[in-house]
């Protein structure tokens, strides 16, 4: 329906310069690409994503025909500006721990009369999810530069982070990997690329709090969820479900344990 | 009355071993998978290495010792030696194989080769700078441990079930899981021994 175009030009002329300051400054190659992001952070294509999403968000559509200017993200219905921050988070009417992806959906379901088993069987940037994400990127750009602020005083919120904690250490699969196999130490890297250690709060907050994010090298906007189905693809894990408990869980101890960190969401990644 | 303590009785073996959190756990790892290519919701079943090492604790160093050593001999005695005697094969392909990251995943064929992913996590030939730094350099290998028989059976196992050494190693068991085939195992040998490889001059 809406189109998003990228400034491909740009980037391609970022990925030139990218490579040629690396053959220059082999020494400290991660201190090239920070360089790189500074320069096109400036640029971030999630802009047409947020004003999509913000379209959306107004917009009366569905089987109701409404918009989801009612929906109430966590701080009351309609309110936007900062929900991000303090999200996962228990909600009452679904009795269920929801993070934005999952409540946006909610919200489609209940105010607009879209089926979520669609959604959730769907595939990412296509079809409705792709309008969730959309509306993801709208609302996230609202909590930029927020402290992250997520409660664990409801005994759901509690229970949630515990699942989560425990899910980030499950070790399975042909590779034996768990989330913690890369980021439960700090200084490390798969080939040139940063791991955050997500166990402490520094990390997690560096973490947490880049993402959704546009990603370069594919050229698309990656919500939490979309971050979180690479993980695991990589894991070698069968799939998560679109978000699934497991997929809540483990944004909420991300979450958790950025508590006190910045949201600097919408981020931009290679 | 009476009913209600024969309730009690049949459910609470139940959790004897097993927190609500625990069964809790289950259900939503049952609830939040599904199959996908070749990665199929079996993946999630664990072995004792898998079990023992998923504890926080455990990697913190408060793991119970005389499990790791009876996960240590049970991944050792899996170790299959190459059928025809021959550790080495060719270093070249072996650089191939350690430059791939691919495989095992739900995007992957079943029918294509695996990488061993290894530069993803070690320094090996210094003229490849993008490495990683989860498991130790391994440049100039063969030149610093030596290339007598104790090493290269060393090495062997430790490319095929690393756990047979270390039982929460961070490294894939690539001969028990057959992630690569003999053949490959064999060129990453000479990779790391073979006194002509690039990794040892």
């Amino acid at each position: 329906m809406i189109k998003y175009h990228a400034n491909k030009a740009l980037i391609a002329i970022s990925l030139f310069l990218l490579h040629a300051t690396v053959a220059q400054a082999q020494q400290a190659p991660t201190a090239e690409i920070e360089k790189y992001r500074a320069m096109i952070a400036d640029g971030n294509p999630s802009d047409l994503y947020e004003m999509a999403g913000e379209e959306l968000w107004k917009k009366k559509m569905g089987p109701k025909n409404a918009s989801l200017e009612k929906c109430d993200l966590g701080m009351g219905p309609g309110i936007i500006k900062g929900v991000y921050a303090v999200l996962p988070k228990y909600f009452k009417d679904t009795d269920r721990v929801e993070d934005l992806e999952s409540r946006v959906v909610s919200c489609m379901e209940s105010l607009q009369g879209f089926s979520a088993k669609d959604i959730i069987n769907g595939s990412f940037g296509k079809g409705k999810r792709k309008d969730v994400e959309a509306v993801v990127a709208y609302v996230v750009a609202n909590s930029k530069g927020m402290t992250i602020n997520v409660s664990v005083s409801h005994p759901k919120e509690k229970e949630m982070y515990e699942l989560g904690k425990k899910s980030f250490f499950y070790q399975a699969g042909p590779m034996d990997f768990s989330c913690a196999s890369c980021h439960a130490d700090p200084g490390k890297r798969i080939r040139l690329q940063d791991l955050p250690n997500l166990t402490e709060q520094k990390g997690a907050a560096l973490g947490w709090g880049a993402w959704p994010a546009y990603r370069v090298s594919s050229g698309t906007f990656w919500t939490m969820q979309y971050r979180l189905n690479d993980c695991y693809r990589q894991q070698r894990f069968p799939e998560p479900i679109y978000i699934s408990d497991d997929t809540i869980a483990v944004s909420m101890y991300m979450a958790v344990n950025a508590n006190g960190g910045k949201m600097a969401a919408p981020g931009l990644k290679r | 009355m009476k009913k209600n303590y024969l309730i009690v009785f049949l459910i609470l073996p139940l959790f004897v071993g097993c927190s609500i959190t625990d069964q809790k756990f289950d259900k939503m790892m049952k609830n939040s998978f599904q199959s996908k290519g070749i990665a199929s919701v079996d993946r999630l079943n664990q072995d004792d290495a898998q079990k023992y090492c998923s504890d926080p604790a455990t990697l913190a160093g408060k793991g119970d010792p005389n499990r790791a050593e009876v996960i240590q001999k049970a991944n050792m005695a899996t170790i299959k030696q190459p059928a025809s005697g021959k550790y080495m094969g060719d270093w070249k392909s072996g650089e191939r194989v350690a430059q791939s990251g691919r495989g095992a995943t739900w995007t992957d064929k079943p029918e294509a080769a695996n990488g061993g992913g290894c530069y993803n996590c070690h320094q090996i030939n210094k003229s490849e700078v993008s490495y990683g730094n989860l498991g130790p350099s391994l440049w100039n290998y063969g030149k610093l441990r030596g290339y007598g028989q104790e090493v290269v059976t060393y090495t062997w196992n430790r490319i095929n079930n690393s756990k047979a050494y270390n039982a929460c190693s961070n490294m894939p068991r690539y001969g028990h899981f057959n992630l690569l085939t003999e053949k490959q195992m064999q060129d990453v040998m000479a990779l790391l021994l073979d006194p002509n490889s690039p990794v040892n001059q």
